[in-house]
């Protein structure tokens, strides 16, 4: 019963990154690179899965060294552990995966200034376990990549008429303003709306 | 853990050195790899925008502060074309480079767009196959036709609602160009002007349709 219980919780940790604290339409986090990558479906993809994979390592570091960390240096101690990340899965991308490189590369560097990766270093993984903090870094991440995707997938619909890069044939009549920054600041308004009236409950 | 100035020192003395020695340590790893991936995507680039070649040789150049590499290619010890890495800073949205491919007279075999970072949907036209920018120049030799978008008086047609962009590109074109005649030393005053000529016009004349679509939406 009890071990069934614990299993729950897990569950919870990645369901409550997705649903009640998503990190773009609750917790409003990482707004930069919400607002300024999701103009298409695949870039908003792209974007996320490059933070959660961050976001999973970086926690899970962290919660292992926290108690060796003197309080007042934390911040610079996780800001090196994130760079050092970031700036690792960027070389390991170009000498590997050349061709994911060149369609996501661009992000990588965006992903330091992440305040996502900050906050759940501070909010979760400095005061949880290794575990615990790999399943938060995986449903923050779940949920970033999610809403990142919608807004980039609604943007390209609207905007260019296509999804995922395939052509809707309705390219001629969509309003121009939805892949440009104007529309980036509705569709995430509108998003945030409808998520908070019905999914987050 | 309480913070007294020596464990501070400590720590952050210790990650760093880990944290530099693991990125060190990746770079040295993954150098060679990441060499070799460049060296395959210019083969490719350059694959593109040649015919087919053997083996070439590079130049670097400098025009307008800006580095230009002419690559010459050669097949069974002929020179069979030229491309040209191009740059430009003019455009929306920063720096944009281009591998140009020439034909011994100077005629544009095809421009590959290397990297750019134009508003999607508008300007990122310029990268995709067969856009109207593309179009307007291949097959084309700079000597002969005015270089510039059609809003400027020229022969280029130019995207629809991406006048910047389009400038940009024919600016990164013009720049090929000129680094073309500085290597190869074909200079304006080419004369061939027999078939050449006629290709050129004819194609003229099929894109004027498209410039005047385009032309409208600006």
């Amino acid at each position: 019963m009890r071990r069934k219980e614990a299993k729950m919780n897990k569950l919870q940790l990645i369901l409550k990154g997705i649903i009640k604290e998503n990190p773009t339409f609750v917790l409003i986090l990482g707004m930069c690179p919400t607002l300024g990558t999701t103009t298409s479906a695949m870039n908003g993809l792209g974007m996320g899965v490059a933070t959660m994979a961050v976001l999973i390592m970086s926690n899970f570091v962290i919660s292992l060294i926290k108690n060796l960390i003197p309080d007042k240096v934390r911040i610079p101690a996780f800001i090196v552990v994130i760079a050092s990340f970031v700036t690792i899965i960027e070389l390991l991308m170009k000498a590997y995966v050349p061709a994911l490189y060149a369609t996501l590369g661009v992000f990588i560097p965006l992903i330091v200034v992440n305040c996502i990766i900050l906050g759940r270093a501070e909010a979760f993984a400095s005061k949880n376990g290794p575990f615990d903090s790999i399943l938060d870094g995986v449903g923050i991440g779940l949920g970033f990549t999610l809403s990142l995707t919608v807004i980039g997938a609604v943007r390209e619909v609207l905007g260019s008429g296509a999804l995922f890069g395939y052509s809707l044939g309705v390219a001629d009549f969509m309003p121009l303003i939805f892949v440009l920054a104007p529309g980036a600041f509705f569709v995430l308004g509108y998003l945030m709306v409808l998520f908070n009236k019905y999914l987050k409950k | 853990m309480k913070s007294t100035l020596f464990n501070m020192v400590a720590v952050l003395f210790c990650i760093t050195l880990i944290a530099s020695a693991g990125v060190g340590g990746v770079y040295q790893l993954t150098a060679e790899p990441i060499a070799a991936a460049n060296a395959a995507a210019v083969t490719e680039a350059l694959r593109q925008v040649l015919p087919a070649f053997e083996e070439t040789t590079e130049q670097e150049l400098t025009l307008d502060e800006m580095p230009i590499t002419v690559y010459t290619a050669t097949s069974q010890a002929a020179t069979v074309g030229y491309a040209v890495k191009s740059m430009t800073k003019e455009g929306f949205g920063g720096v944009i480079t281009m591998m140009v491919g020439f034909d011994m007279q100077g005629k544009i075999l095809n421009v590959n767009v290397l990297s750019q970072a134009e508003t999607p949907g508008l300007g990122t036209k310029m990268a995709e196959p067969e856009n109207v920018l593309l179009k307007s120049v291949r097959g084309k030799n700079p000597a002969e036709i005015n270089l510039a978008v059609k809003k400027d008086g020229g022969d280029v047609d130019a995207l629809t609602a991406a006048t910047i962009s389009s400038r940009a590109y024919v600016d990164a074109v013009a720049r090929a160009y000129e680094a073309f005649t500085q290597v190869s030393g074909v200079g304006v005053d080419i004369d061939d002007p027999t078939g050449a000529t006629d290709a050129a016009s004819g194609a003229t004349e099929t894109m004027s349709a498209d410039a005047q679509e385009g032309g409208k939406d600006e």
